[in-house]
């Protein structure tokens, strides 16, 4: 196990062995200690080129949690601003002697890139790449499904001390996906990883923030959120952020106004309504709120979007750990570009 | 010698060179005779001896074609001498074949004024690996808002024909019309970059299967099949002489078809990478990959095939792209969009076209060649180029030995950049001389300098 890029290339055995590992990690994180000597003396560099604080912090708890030396690296106010480029960047942190780059970038692939290009010989955990990938996101919402539905649906009641539904996948769970599947990591991300872990996807958009090419994915695609809750009585929806700058059309944009946004797919209490009792409502974050998902349903006892954040920190715990100090045998012999 | 052998001799003037048992276009087997810069004589193979001061190039498993044009070549100089020069483009150039090039206008600055393509023309003169033709832009500054001295550079010294804002799209509907009628008045030509800019904005690569899934932004089939249904209804309007650029769909093909049916005066050309390469190659975002229009579909690829077999596609163009190791040497979304084609393009054909006998060698003379040649209307005056293989035409001729196979090491390439798609791919073919009007440019495989002295640097 070298690099974690993409939900892709992760078998089924090597996601239920993160997840599981994160049950793991969770179990310790309840204790007065939560911090474990495991990574002391690497470095985790957090590089990113982005904005995002809460992952940015979620990987530095994690690091910080598991005794790693962490360096906070963003381009802003750095020599990037000055026209480095990424490829002296990694050149430099390779000369630093990190052990993992973790690695956030508004371009698709660049995490690829760096793992691949002979710049470092880092582990590389892709923290989010353009419209790509965010494999830990996907990670943690899966995690999150696990925890709360599998006893739900009648398998796995939990194993004490590491989580519900250890050593189990999603199979027979339903997803609705919703809002701008387009531009989403998270979506493309989730769509591979539920798929693996036997979960059934629907992605619910209006057509023109659905991609071209979709109908490879393996899931379904549908334009009517009010259908799809009440025809699929989906166990988990997941509200996508809607972009506030492709929000009208003035500027090229998607949809007509975000008021008819609102209405055709954003998840208020009337739609809440229409969904079993047990589903639970996730976003990745930071929400829109009034649009894609109103205040009823983002702070309705449904809803796991907090926890989501805190598992966010136990399954990137259970990466680190698997990357910087796991035992590749147990995990597989997956080529370099896949955990 | 017997009594039906013919002695030749190279005792003055330039170089006579007798090139033994070659087979033009593939066919029969003849000798050559290279002299005073003509084909001097085609004899029956054997029947030639060379005399005192004739060098003898051995054919025996050589194919002759005339000197290969390409209308579509980035020679980057001026401006970015530090990605080519015109000197080591041509010299590439020479390498894959070729004894003229047209050099497209998005130099800086601009090739927009007789000044700059003047320029352009007399550096490629003087550089000698092969005849450079400036193409005009065709608006002012690559902008797209009004049009360039089109009339000054046609009666420059360089002669342009060619006019193309390539690299963007002229996509303003009524400066392309006044640009296909105001060509008319020297038979000029509008070089079409057909690529709608709004259904292309922040576009990466093929819009599909494989963007969906890796998450680069989508470049549509539709965005250059529009603008080429567009520009062929205004060519017909006008009556002018419309050449679309690098077309890369199958859509596209079949609109070059219905409108070569109607009788519109179209040219279209593929190029080598579009030939074949496909979309699959940008999974792991490698930006040598990265290319303007993008690699398509298999079946984009297979169409384009199919149209430059049946004549739909008049022309294989390279669209020889030189970057710098820093503009390609970074995540895709940041690096430049483009590739290398001049040493590589012939073996492609070879390969995607002759080896899978859709095309004959002939057919390969007619698309790089005599096609481009007419379409650049190079075809006669001082420099003519594209003509047949046949006594007292002009001796631009290239030898290629279809049986051997390269390795493609860009690094050891004559243009100046490293950016060749094929990079560590095995490919078919080797060109093994050039001659540009009866001088040698490349022996056995390698430059000749204008010293004399062959230097190692080609590719082989």
């Amino acid at each position: 196990m070298k690099h974690l890029l993409t939900t892709r290339g992760l078998s089924r055995a090597d996601a239920i062995r993160i997840l599981d590992t994160a049950g793991q990690m969770a179990a310790t994180q309840s204790r007065e200690i939560k911090k474990l000597p495991t990574l002391r003396g690497r470095t985790v560099v957090n590089l990113f080129f982005e904005d995002s604080t809460r992952t940015r912090i979620s990987f530095e708890t994690a690091a910080k949690r598991l005794s790693a030396d962490v360096i906070n690296f963003s381009a802003k106010g750095s020599s990037v601003s000055k026209g480095e480029s990424l490829k002296d960047t990694a050149l430099t942190l390779q000369a630093m002697g990190a052990d993992a780059v973790v690695i956030r970038h508004q371009a698709s692939g660049a995490p690829h890139t760096l793992a691949h290009a002979g710049w470092v010989e880092a582990a590389v955990i892709n923290a989010g790449d353009g419209m790509h990938q965010h494999p830990t996101q996907a990670l943690l919402d899966a995690y999150t499904m696990r925890r709360h539905l599998m006893p739900r649906v009648g398998r796995g009641v939990g194993v004490p001390g590491v989580g519900a539904g250890a050593g189990l996948d999603l199979a027979g769970v339903r997803v609705a996906i919703v809002g701008d599947v387009l531009h989403s990591r998270v979506a493309r991300s989730n769509v591979q990883l539920l798929h693996t872990l036997g979960a059934q996807v629907t992605l619910v958009a209006p057509p023109t923030l659905v991609p071209v090419g979709v109908e490879a994915w393996p899931c379904e695609v549908s334009y009517h959120l009010d259908e799809v809750l009440v025809d699929l009585q989906p166990d988990a929806v997941m509200m996508l952020r809607v972009q506030r700058e492709r929000m009208s059309s003035a500027g090229g944009g998607f949809f007509p106004s975000p008021l008819e946004y609102t209405r055709n797919y954003g998840l208020d209490a009337v739609r809440l309504g229409l969904l079993p009792e047990h589903a639970i409502v996730m976003h990745p974050g930071p929400m829109n709120r009034g649009l894609e998902i109103s205040a009823e349903a983002a702070d309705s006892p449904r809803a796991v979007i907090v926890e989501q954040v805190a598992n966010g920190v136990a399954v990137r715990m259970a990466v680190l750990y698997l990357l910087l100090a796991g035992d590749v045998s147990q995990v597989g012999s997956h080529e370099r570009a896949s955990l | 010698m017997t009594s039906s052998q013919i002695e030749i001799d190279g005792s003055s003037g330039l170089a006579t060179y007798l090139i033994r048992d070659v087979a033009p276009l593939g066919g029969e087997r003849v000798d050559l005779v290279l002299a005073g810069g003509v084909i001097e004589r085609i004899e029956p193979s054997g029947s030639v001896v060379a005399g005192e001061g004739v060098v003898v190039v051995e054919g025996g498993h050589l194919v002759a074609l005339p000197g290969l044009v390409d209308l579509h070549t980035h020679l980057r100089e001026p401006g970015r001498e530090d990605a080519e020069t015109i000197r080591s483009g041509t010299r590439a150039a020479a390498v894959g074949g070729f004894t003229a090039v047209h050099a497209m206008a998005n130099t800086t600055p601009v090739q927009d004024t007789a000044g700059v393509v003047e320029q352009v023309w007399r550096l490629g003169t003087e550089a000698g690996w092969a005849d450079v033709h400036p193409v005009g832009a065709v608006s002012v500054g690559l902008e797209g808002t009004h049009l360039a001295e089109l009339g000054a550079m046609a009666h420059s010294a360089a002669q342009v024909r060619v006019f193309s804002d390539d690299g963007k799209c002229v996509a303003d509907p009524i400066l392309m019309r006044r640009a296909l009628e105001y060509v008319k008045a020297f038979d000029g030509v509008i070089a079409q970059h057909s690529q709608e800019p709004r259904l292309t904005e922040g576009s990466q690569m093929n819009e599909g299967v494989v963007s969906a899934e890796i998450g680069l932004a989508g470049w549509p089939a539709v965005a250059e099949e529009a603008i080429i249904a567009r520009d062929v209804l205004l060519a017909e309007h006008v009556g002018s002489r419309l050449h679309v650029c690098h077309l890369s769909t199958a859509g596209s093909v079949d609109l070059i078809r219905w409108a070569k049916s109607r009788g519109i005066r179209v040219t279209a050309e593929v190029t080598g990478h579009h030939l074949g390469l496909t979309e699959e190659r940008a999974r792991d975002y490698d930006p040598m990959f990265k290319v303007n229009p993008p690699l398509r579909t298999a079946a984009d690829v297979e169409a384009v095939r199919e149209g430059l077999a049946d004549g739909t596609i008049d022309i294989v163009a390279t669209d020889h792209a030189p970057h710098t190791r820093e503009d390609k040497d970074c995540e895709w979304a940041a690096a430049a969009f483009g590739m290398t084609g001049l040493e590589t393009v012939l073996s492609v054909v070879q390969q995607t076209m002759v080896d899978t006998g859709r095309m004959t060698w002939a057919d390969v003379a007619r698309v790089l060649s005599s096609a481009p040649a007419q379409i650049g209307r190079i075809t006669d005056g001082p420099r003519p180029q594209g003509r047949p293989l046949a006594v007292g035409e002009p001796a631009n001729v290239v030898l290629v030995d279809p049986a051997v196979r390269r390795v493609v090491r860009p690094a050891e390439q004559a243009t100046a950049s490293a950016n060749s798609p094929f990079g560590g791919v095995e490919l078919p073919g080797q060109v093994m001389a050039t001659f540009l009007r009866g001088r040698a440019t490349v022996l056995d495989g390698v430059p000749v300098e204008q010293d004399g002295v062959s230097r190692v640097g080609a590719s082989r």
